[in-house]
């Protein structure tokens, strides 16, 4: 589909300027923060001003901080991000890690909320002013005031700790020996309240976009027409109206990505999933700088990702979107 | 005389309750089975509302008093399978992100037992009919890459895709440039004749109603203040409103400003 | 006013924002000293003393002392930063669409930049690398805040650019930034302003993580901070989570709905870019 190709090839220049700002961001963080990574070194570790020296050389730390960007420019398109001091491994291991744990993460939350949000939305958009309507535009009112951290407590309090129906906190039960459907299921078991904690705020967010969009289209004259025609009003709720009311939903996918990586910091803190977030804990709590701007490069290389597969998706979702370039 | 397909007797229609004057009072009129009928009269005078009444598409807070008859009968007309409706604004009536060929199979699909693949060629076949150029790629065109004359063949294709026995076109052709407006006209006319429908055409400019119905009625604040053949109305006009109309339109009488067959298409 | 007062949604909110407010003015007059001071026996559960009606905590401070004093925290960083945020990015997104071209395109990019880097993980390094402290924190969340404020004031003033008024400043000789900041921002600020609620809501959100984290103002106390000490004795003691977690939602629902009528009522759009 050339019309979703061409868009990509312009996004993607556009990116690229923007990762270079990002990590340009980092660098200069790195550069403020108190000490250098062999303080760091030396204070978790001990070791002899000699010993100080031979390494700053060698890491590239007694140079101008103009030659030190050129390095570390250099290392990153190396795909080296540097040594974790916390872990004494490359960083680039380390996140490579905890990564699958938090898009799986990630990926059932955004399905939960994207899915049960719109969903619900459409139900309510269905009748706007009904019952129904005004009772889940309330609803998730609040829900969208709940913060995730707070949300994950109370969940972990009524249905891990009182009920006891979801384990408290990791990823998978330890040393289970479980393979194929049955890892997986233990793996869906222990996700269920860390999902649920960091999903509610964009489902209740979903919802409403959905329910206000579609009082939107219903003002349309092509929902008039439709009726003209005698389709059958799921239809023209379905087909139609909420089918157009989809489109801005879609482009908040890459707004809240951004935003749900936040968030997994302290969901996964709490529930001891060893995802990425919890590695942006542990790096704050190790005081390993150099990590967590390593886990901040691959969040926004991951946001732009998520964003040109959400520019795509759109642009088959919108047949409008780059019509002008690629000429119809 | 053939029947009347819509008998409307006494048809008082008000969108909100403390107007002071009805959008539409006292409506008495018979639209028989295959015959094509004009309103006419100026903005505001009740010509859409008439028609939105007798499709049921009126929104939910108009009172509607009087009562229309379909077929005889009191049961309302179905839109889309009883009723075509084309409205003026084509871009507006077409939903953006449905291809088009789309829009006219769910309608074909609601009304009449048909599988996808016999919908699709009857959509194919109604494309053909509102003479779109290049009718298969046309099917799975969006309605952004067609023109205002191509969008609105398309709505007709829409309306008549279940055989309605009665179309309603409200101003269908004023919101397009003269040249395109006499071929939707022609359109309209070949697509009736052919298949038997009834014609509801409304419109303010009068040389239009003239070159397409049998009879013409003329509406006025809310009232129908004429109602005759076309020939009479134009001819002998009873009404001095009428008349005001007719005079306002120079050159009727003159060389004919609609050409009788459409010039291609566009 | 009198239109606000016809939705009762945003009686509602303007109503908590009052209490919170009220709370937040008058917690060293009805708790003087210090709130982290012990005031009894510890874990005391809440309506047991009425000297102490939210109880007491792990440490035996008073739980309703303390969030009260956390009153106060939230509200000052969540104005402070959101104040921030749309300040700067009114001038960012003022200058970028009155200037166009080269400096539009930096601006724009660097917008990009920020909205990139999850907000909350930018407000975790920053603290992290500078320390906490109350500032700081506002800056922490200030620093990606900034961007939706910007993109609404840059759209906003590309359709004021052409008006009559600019036009006419043009004529008598102001200079391009006079005329960007002096008559072009003022009028763009309204759909800005209409972004406030969110903003602030999200600031309050974002600092009540931050120092469930342990990365808020030691010296102060906070929602945040309260709902992470209670976590350690969740099991005995719930409420101690519970409580200020209530205090967070309430107030976060304020906000909004205040904010939802104030732009209701004045029949601002919000121009979501
Ligand atoms: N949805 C509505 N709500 C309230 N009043 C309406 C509505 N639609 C039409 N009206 C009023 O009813 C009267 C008749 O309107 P109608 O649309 O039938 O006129 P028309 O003859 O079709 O005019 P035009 O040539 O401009 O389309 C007008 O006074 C109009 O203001
Ligand atoms: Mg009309």
């Amino acid at each position: 589909m050339s019309r979703a190709f061409l868009l990509l090839r312009r996004r993607l220049a556009g990116s690229i300027f923007v990762l270079l700002i990002v990590i340009v961001g980092t660098f200069l963080l790195l550069e403020a923060a108190p000490g250098d990574a062999v303080d760091a070194y030396v204070v978790s570790t001990g070791g002899d001003a000699g010993l100080v020296e031979a390494m700053r050389q060698s890491w590239g730390l007694d140079q101008s901080a103009a030659t030190r960007l050129a390095s570390y420019l250099w290392a990153l398109l190396h795909l080296d991000l540097g040594q974790s001091v916390a872990f004494s491994r490359p960083i680039r291991d380390v996140i490579l890690e905890r990564l699958p744990v938090t898009l799986i993460l990630m990926g059932a939350s955004t399905a939960l909320s994207f899915g049960l949000g719109s969903a619900l939305g459409i139900y309510a958009g269905a009748r706007p002013g009904s019952l129904r309507d005004r009772f889940l535009s309330t609803a998730s009112l609040a829900l969208y005031a709940v913060p995730g951290f707070w949300l994950a407590l109370v969940l972990v309090i009524a249905f891990a700790v009182d009920l006891r129906w979801f384990p408290i906190s990791g990823f998978e039960t330890i040393a289970s020996g479980k393979a194929g459907f049955a890892h997986a299921a233990d793996i869906a078991h222990h996700l269920v309240l860390p999902v649920t904690s960091l999903g509610v705020i964009y489902l209740a967010l979903y919802l409403r976009m959905m329910r206000a969009g579609m009082a939107e289209v219903w003002r349309l004259d092509f929902v008039r027409a439709a009726r003209a025609r005698g389709l059958s009003r799921r239809r023209i709720v379905l087909a139609h109206v909420a089918r157009n009311a989809l489109l801005p939903l879609v482009t908040m996918l890459g707004l809240q990505s951004a935003q749900m990586l936040g968030g997994s910091v302290v969901i996964e803190s709490i529930f001891s999933v060893p995802g990425l977030g919890r590695l942006a804990q542990e790096a704050v709590a190790l005081r390993d700088t150099p990590l967590l701007l390593g886990i901040i490069l691959v969040s926004a290389v991951l946001v732009i990702l998520i964003n040109l597969l959400v520019d795509i998706a759109y642009a088959f979702l919108d047949p409008r979107v780059g019509a002008s370039e690629a000429g119809a | 005389m053939t029947g009347s397909l819509v008998s409307i007797r006494n048809l008082s229609v008000s969108y909100r309750r403390d107007a002071s004057l009805p959008s539409l009072g006292n409506i008495d009129l018979d639209i028989a089975v295959g015959e094509r009928l004009a309103i006419i009269g100026e903005s505001g005078s009740g010509k859409s509302t008439l028609a939105l009444a007798i499709a049921g598409l009126l929104p939910s807070t108009a009172t509607v008093k009087g009562t229309i008859l379909w077929s005889g009968q009191p049961q309302l007309p179905l839109g889309g399978r009883d009723i075509g409706f084309v409205f003026q604004d084509a871009s507006a009536s077409l939903d953006p992100v449905m291809a088009v060929g789309r829009q006219i199979t769910e309608v074909a699909r609601t009304h009449l037992d048909l599988s996808r693949a016999q919908a699709e060629s009857r959509a194919l076949d109604l494309l053909r009919r509102v003479r779109l150029p290049d009718p298969d790629t046309a099917l799975h065109a969006y309605p952004h890459q067609l023109s205002g004359g191509q969008r609105q063949r398309v709505a007709i294709a829409a309306a008549i895709a279940a055989g309605p026995r009665l179309l309603i076109a409200d101003e269908a052709t004023s919101a397009l440039d003269t040249i395109v407006q006499a071929d939707i006209v022609a359109l309209i006319k070949q697509l009736v004749a052919e298949d038997g429908m009834a014609l509801l055409f409304v419109s303010h400019d009068i040389a239009l109603a003239a070159e397409l119905a049998d009879r013409i009625a003329v509406f006025r604040r809310g009232e129908m203040v004429e109602l005759g053949s076309t020939d009479a109305v134009i001819q002998v006009p009873q009404h001095a409103y009428t008349k005001k109309l007719l005079d306002a339109h120079i050159g009727l009488d003159a060389a004919p400003m609609i050409a009788p067959t459409g010039h291609g298409h566009v | 006013m009198r239109r606000l007062a016809s939705i009762p949604e945003a009686l509602v909110g303007l109503g908590i924002l009052a209490i919170l407010a009220a709370m937040a003015l008058a917690a060293s007059a009805l708790f003087p000293g210090d709130p982290f001071a012990i005031k009894g026996a510890p874990l005391l559960s809440p309506f047991q003393d009425w000297s102490l009606p939210l109880g007491t905590d792990r440490l035996g401070r008073d739980v309703m002392a303390e969030l009260f004093h956390g009153a106060r925290t939230s509200l000052a960083v969540g104005l402070a930063a959101a104040a921030a945020a749309i300040a700067v990015g009114a001038v960012i997104g003022t200058l970028a669409g009155f200037a166009g071209g080269i400096v539009d395109e930096a601006l724009m990019r660097l917008t990009d930049a920020f909205q990139t880097v999850p907000s909350f993980l930018l407000a975790l390094a920053f603290v992290s690398v500078v320390g906490p402290s109350l500032t700081v924190v506002v800056i922490a969340i200030a620093l990606s805040a900034w961007t939706g404020p910007a993109r609404v004031a840059r759209a906003e003033v590309l359709s004021i650019r052409e008006r009559d008024f600019v036009a006419g400043a043009r004529v008598i000789g102001m200079h391009p930034l006079e005329i960007a900041l002096r008559e072009v921002l003022p009028n763009a600020l309204a759909p800005v302003l209409a972004l406030s609620s969110v903003i602030v809501a999200s600031a309050i959100l974002i600092e009540a993580a931050l120092s469930f984290l342990g990365l808020g103002d030691p010296n102060r106390v906070t929602w945040g901070s309260m709902i992470a000490e209670g976590r350690t004795v969740l099991r005995s003691a719930p409420f101690l989570s519970i409580v200020p977690g209530i205090a967070l939602v309430l107030t976060v629902l304020g906000v909004y709905l205040a904010g939802e009528g104030v732009v209701e009522g004045t029949a601002v759009r919000k121009s979501l870019s």
